[in-house]
């Protein structure tokens, strides 16, 4: 393990242990699930489970934006891509997510215009520099990122950018954690709060888990240290008999969020009555579309999309890993058929994914290699 | 894509929401307008996620978490690369561009 100073940060993360140990009731066992892709990403890059007891497992959530995205909307994003005159963008992780009919990657190959931006900002840019085409800006994330994409349309309404439009997926974090928690195939006992979502909505939408399903929460940071003491604050409650929303991120994270990002989203976007979350399924209100005021914006409406539903490949189990029953290696095709190089399913395709995060680092440092192997 | 990065700033751009930050070392215009509220000025931290300052955070949090963010290894360089990059580059083109 690596930490960034690293002597003492080594001596604090084994004294958390210790605590954690201490907290941790032998004669049960404790899951714990870290929503945020970002975490998944430092927990297996930093061997974080081998300074837990064997009887706290951390599971693993669908905080992965790119994870998220079912099937069906990378169709429709490739055949808006394929119309004449379109220039679409993404971000560079789109573009091994494999639709029904091949990824972005494979669509580029083939002569659609498809090009990987930064940043939304960096989409309208393109448009104002090619008038004569359309450019699509394929908008993927949670409340972290649909601030800036809420921006940059308000910024084409006031610029009167016309070529310019919005293909939105931007998903919500509570109606996902909501579907997990009433999911009767899944045991928790409370979870890591998502960090950079919570600097947008603040630590108050969370308060259900603990109000209506007795969970505590914690909502914590990116580093190692963060996820120990926040599994140590977890601990603590359970110890201590309470059951609440707690912010371990202080230092980034303000209990009410960034009130003007909401207020961004707010003005743009509203609730779609349903959304598909790739291996989640249906879930209601879970996800965002542009209001009826930015509908010249809406790529949804200047394009005829064909809006099919696409099952997920046979042989993933990506809906099981984003919902925490099934760890990265216990899928069928994890590291053979699946692999980042030909992903099958998207938890292999985002650095933020379960199976990507195992397959590029958990299988090295991992000690408890026992499990790993089944 | 998810990452969320500290940059400093280093000038407002005047009569616009932009200003220029430092990125470990990439100089980028980022969009200050969710945290102007806040109350920018040269020489603050902030979060950076896709183009746009999230968050002010103080100079210890930024240079604790840009360190912790090298250790991250590739998807951290994916992102500054990404940072870098012109405004819109085709898949195609990152060969010779040595790599995205």
């Amino acid at each position: 393990m690596r930490f960034v100073d690293e002597f003492r940060d080594r001596r604090l993360a084994q004294e958390l242990s210790a605590q954690i140990a201490r907290l941790a009731r032998p004669d049960r066992e404790y899951r714990f699930m870290e929503v945020c892709g970002g975490h998944t990403h430092t927990i297996y890059k930093h061997g974080i489970q081998d300074f837990l007891p064997p009887n706290i497992t951390l599971v693993h959530g669908p905080g992965c934006p790119v994870c998220v995205i079912p099937m069906g909307r990378v169709d429709d994003a490739i055949h808006i891509a394929r119309q004449p005159g379109v220039i679409m963008t993404c971000f560079g992780d789109m573009m091994r997510v494999p639709g029904s009919t091949g990824s972005f990657l494979d669509a580029s190959a083939e002569g659609a215009d498809i090009r990987m931006v930064y940043s939304p900002l960096d989409a309208l840019k393109l448009a104002r520099k090619n008038r004569d085409r359309q450019v699509v800006f394929f908008a993927i994330g949670f409340e972290t990122t649909a601030p800036s994409t809420a921006l940059t349309l308000l910024k084409a309404a006031a610029e009167n950018v016309t070529n310019f439009s919005v293909f939105c997926n931007h998903v919500t974090i509570v109606p996902a954690l909501k579907a997990i928690l009433d999911s009767p195939d899944l045991r928790l006992d409370g979870f890591l709060g998502p960090g950079h979502v919570s600097t947008v909505i603040g630590c108050r939408p969370y308060q259900f888990v603990p109000q209506a399903f007795q969970r505590p929460v914690v909502v914590a940071g990116f580093e190692p240290l963060d996820i120990l003491e926040s599994v140590r604050l977890l601990l603590k409650q359970l110890h201590e008999g309470r059951c609440e929303v707690e912010n371990q991120y202080t230092r980034v994270v303000p209990w009410e969020g960034n009130t003007k990002a909401l207020e961004v989203i707010r003005n743009t976007m509203e609730l779609r009555p349903h959304f598909e979350w790739r291996g989640l399924g249906f879930i209601s209100q879970s996800a965002l579309r542009l209001r009826e005021p930015f509908s010249n914006f809406d790529a949804e409406r200047i394009f005829q999309v064909p809006g099919v539903r696409v099952a997920d490949p046979k042989a993933c189990q990506c809906g099981e890993v984003l919902k925490g029953v099934l760890k990265p290696w216990e899928c069928k095709v994890f590291g053979t058929a699946c692999t980042p190089e030909t992903p099958i399913g998207t938890c292999m395709v985002s650095s933020e994914g379960a199976c990507a995060a195992y397959y590029n680092f958990g299988r090295f440092t991992r000690e408890r290699v026992a499990e790993a192997v089944r | 894509m998810c990452l969320a990065i500290p940059g400093q700033i280093e000038r407002l751009i005047p009569e616009t929401d932009l200003a220029t930050a430092d990125v470990s070392g990439v100089k980028r215009n980022v969009n200050i307008g969710l945290v102007s509220h806040e109350g920018i000025a040269p020489g603050d931290w902030v979060l950076i996620h896709v183009g746009f300052a999230l968050s002010k955070v103080d100079e210890h949090e930024a240079r604790a978490s840009l360190e912790f963010l090298e250790t991250l290894g590739e998807a951290f360089r994916d992102e500054i690369a990404a940072m870098t990059g012109a405004e819109g580059f085709s898949p195609l083109d990152t060969a010779e561009r040595g790599g995205g």
